[in-house]
């Protein structure tokens, strides 16, 4: 189908062809897609700008082939910039924002562009600011576990380098070959090993932030202890990027663990999975390491697009858990015992137990590349909400009865030991018509049971106009409150995480 | 019609994802404390082997493993995918270090006679040492024929008929039994064992024996010089045209 649509990034008004697809070649500008967002009144990049960019940031400064910054990692999303910096260092940030933020000139922090809820693409021409380039160690001190890094490193990098000392980080998710630290943090993150470690608010134990003025915020202690004046990090994690730019993290970092097992289970029912949990929790707990869902139709979506064996005969629903402890007879004879007494109260049907890592990979990655499987549908409409595990998976059931066969699928899965529900609609393209009829009446259903609109993912682009569904209008006020006196001219991300209105 | 007895060699060794270390004093890798599993080529063996039970053309399936106390893991893990008895010749840790194809197939030969096995299957080779020699020592020690890197195999009037992987193709063969036979990587894709059945596995009977049974020596016949990392690769040039290509060339006197 093609659209001819007015251009809203031009100064001009041009007519552009814009194809509505969304295959891996071209992705609707998302000023075209979304017209009712007006760009800011903020200044554009002239020639005099770059030159001094480049001053700054010599050869570094990217002007040309800017797709892959442009858009998305879902390809739902994509911008305009004309401008990308790669900066090295903190000084180099805080050069460019003081330069940024007195021409008035909106800027976009971008790590590893893994985001979900396009917030780490421009709306506009937006000039996007890389972490690429910031990607060194700074210190790791053994005995404490306290890692300080700059906030371009790649996770699974982080992870190599803290194996070696037979340490783990605290936070892992599907991305984690391509995402930055620095971005986990901005989004904090959840992840699969949230259950055990808990949050990023708990894990990050300092951070260094550049304020939209170039102002350094250093806060990068390395203690577990501080007490002393208000705490700001917390302000910094999952603020997304717009009240500063996070150049350094100070990470509190778990032994690695000796031993890891994974059961990936089969049952009939939700309640079923319920059960498990709860089974698991008493007798695994203190080693339990993850506890993830998936119903059948996201098995297919394994098995189908992405070509992946499953290790067990169909079920309605799956179950996969992870123990992590220091002593692998001691894990092996609680997993044994918890096994034995779920299949024989038969809350479960059937089984496998993997203690060997090509096979635990193998069964990992029937959970992790998901999101990478339903790529191959089209378009994927992703939704990631808290709600209790009373209507959890009430609302996977309420959107297939709704969406009938307007969509390809409607799958759930998730870190239901979290409460965490990754609801997932796909269709060959996108379609406002679809769009229409999902929401607002998910974020409804999610509001009216009492959950959150976005349990990790963020607001980013696509989910800050449904912030209250889930904050109240106080609490929205105080945010905006906060935002203005970080950044008073808005050039921090804008068009990201809080409404207009 | 009874159908085959097969003896399936199960080999431990360290983890495919596991990343390899070289000991400091250089005499080996690193093996204290480091993920172990069945070589994946001997899983593909014993899920042939399961197959051909499920298809009524074996009747009973034993696994063998030589090595330390931990080799019996393996075996459980063999048992839990459908083997029905397993027997584990145990060494020390120091000998199984230097224990070669040459011992271990001595030691199946002896089993395979002992049982009066009709098949001895085992994987191509092994992804430690990458000898490829067990299977084919075993056959010329049993004086049986031998199918090596099998990719398929089917039952041809009491025969055998063998589809072997070969660098000019795939080559078929006839194979009279008793014969040993080789796995290749396209023969099945494993099973993983699932819990009812690692539940009775617990329960199925595994003997511990010692090389001495079987009059098998295992003093070693190699001695292992260094270990020693592969060199670092170096990190390549970009060049921008062909021209400057040939240039480089010509300045490192290659051309």
């Amino acid at each position: 189908m093609n659209i001819f649509k007015l251009c809203q990034t031009c100064s001009g008004t041009v007519l552009r062809r814009c194809i509505q697809t969304s295959s891996t070649r071209h992705v609707e500008l998302t000023s075209v897609r979304y017209p009712d967002v007006k760009r800011g009144n903020y200044g554009s990049v002239r020639d005099s700008d770059l030159a001094t960019f480049e001053r700054l940031l010599p050869g570094r400064v990217l002007t040309d082939s800017l797709d892959g910054y442009n858009t998305d990692w879902l390809k739902t999303c994509r911008g305009a910039s004309q401008v990308v910096l790669r900066p090295k260092s903190t000084e180099e940030v805080s050069a460019i924002l003081k330069y940024c933020n007195e021409k008035k000139l909106a800027v976009v922090p971008q790590g590893g562009n893994t985001g979900l809820v396009g917030g780490s693409v421009s709306v506009f021409d937006e000039i996007v600011i890389s972490t690429q380039l910031m990607n060194n160690i700074i210190s790791l001190d053994e005995i404490s576990g306290t890692l300080v890094c700059q906030a371009g490193c790649v996770l699974a990098s982080l992870e190599d380098y803290l194996s070696n000392h037979k340490l783990t980080i605290p936070v892992d998710l599907g991305a984690k070959g391509s995402c930055h630290i620095g971005g986990n943090v901005a989004t904090n993150a959840g992840g699969v090993r949230l259950l055990r470690y808990g949050s990023l608010h708990g894990n990050v134990l300092g951070l260094e932030a550049v304020l939209a003025n170039g102002e350094v915020v250093d806060c990068l202690s390395t203690l577990r202890k501080d007490n002393t004046g208000y705490d700001l990090k917390q302000l910094f994690i999952g603020s997304e990027g717009t009240l500063g730019i996070i150049t350094a993290v100070s990470l509190n970092c778990p032994q690695k663990p000796e031993a890891v097992s994974v059961a990936f289970l089969g049952c009939e029912s939700f309640q079923s999975v319920l059960d498990i949990f709860k089974e698991s929790r008493q007798k695994l707990g203190e080693v339990l390491s993850a506890f993830e869902f998936m119903d059948s139709q996201t098995m297919t979506v394994a098995k189908e697009n992405l070509k992946l064996r499953s290790p067990i005969e169909d079920y309605p629903f799956y179950v996969l858990i992870e123990t992590s402890g220091s002593n692998g007879s001691h894990d092996e004879e609680k997993l044994s015992q918890f096994l034995e007494h779920v299949m024989g109260t038969g809350i479960v049907q059937d089984g496998t137990v993997a203690t060997e890592p090509t096979k635990i990979q193998n069964i990992w990655s029937m959970r992790e590349r998901i999101a990478e499987g339903l790529m191959h549908d089209g378009y994927c409409y992703k939704y990631d909400v808290s709600l209790p595990l009373q209507s959890f998976y009430g609302l996977v059931e309420a959107m297939r009865e709704r969406m009938g066969t307007m969509v390809t699928r409607v799958i759930g899965y998730g870190h239901v030991g979290d409460g965490n529900l990754h609801l997932n609609l796909t269709s060959p393209e996108y379609s406002t018509e679809v769009m229409d009829k999902i929401e607002p009446f998910l974020y409804d259903w999610v509001a009216n049971h009492k959950g959150s609109i976005s349990a990790e993912h963020g607001l980013g682009f696509k989910k800050k106009n449904f912030i209250y569904h889930s904050k109240s209008k106080s609490a929205v006020r105080l945010m905006k409150d906060i935002k203005h006196t970080f950044d008073p001219n808005m050039i921090l991300n804008p068009y990201k995480v809080l409404p207009d209105f | 019609m009874s159908g085959f007895r097969i003896l399936v060699g199960c080999k431990r060794v360290i983890d495919y994802a596991v990343k390899v270390r070289v000991k400091p004093d250089k005499t080996g890798v690193v093996t204290e404390g480091v993920k172990h599993s069945m070589n994946p080529f001997d899983e593909i063996a014993v899920e042939e082997a399961v197959r051909m039970k499920e298809k009524k053309l074996a009747s009973e399936i034993i696994a063998v493993s030589c090595g330390p106390q931990q080799c019996q893991e393996t075996l459980r893990t063999a048992l839990a995918m459908g083997v029905d008895r397993a027997i584990h010749v145990i060494t020390e840790p120091k000998e199984y270090e230097s224990m070669q194809p040459i011992h271990v197939s001595k030691i199946l030969s002896k089993i395979a006679t002992e049982e009066k096995a009709d098949l001895v299957i085992v994987g191509k080779q092994a992804i430690d040492d990458d000898c490829n020699q067990t299977g084919q020592m075993t056959a010329s020690l049993l004086d049986w024929p031998q199918a090596t890197f099998a990719s398929k195999i089917e039952k041809s009037n009491g025969d055998l008929s063998v589809m072997r992987e070969i660098d000019g193709g795939l080559e078929t063969i006839k194979v009279k039994v008793p014969a040993v036979l080789t796995s290749d990587l396209r023969l099945n894709e494993p099973r993983y064992a699932t819990l009812p059945n690692i539940m009775k596995a617990k329960k199925k009977p595994l003997v511990t024996k010692k090389p001495s049974d079987y009059g098998v020596d295992i003093t070693p016949r190699q001695e292992i010089v260094s270990v020693e990392d592969p060199p670092v690769r170096q990190a390549g040039q970009k060049v921008e045209s062909v021209e400057e290509l040939v240039t480089k060339l010509k300045e490192a006197g290659l051309v």
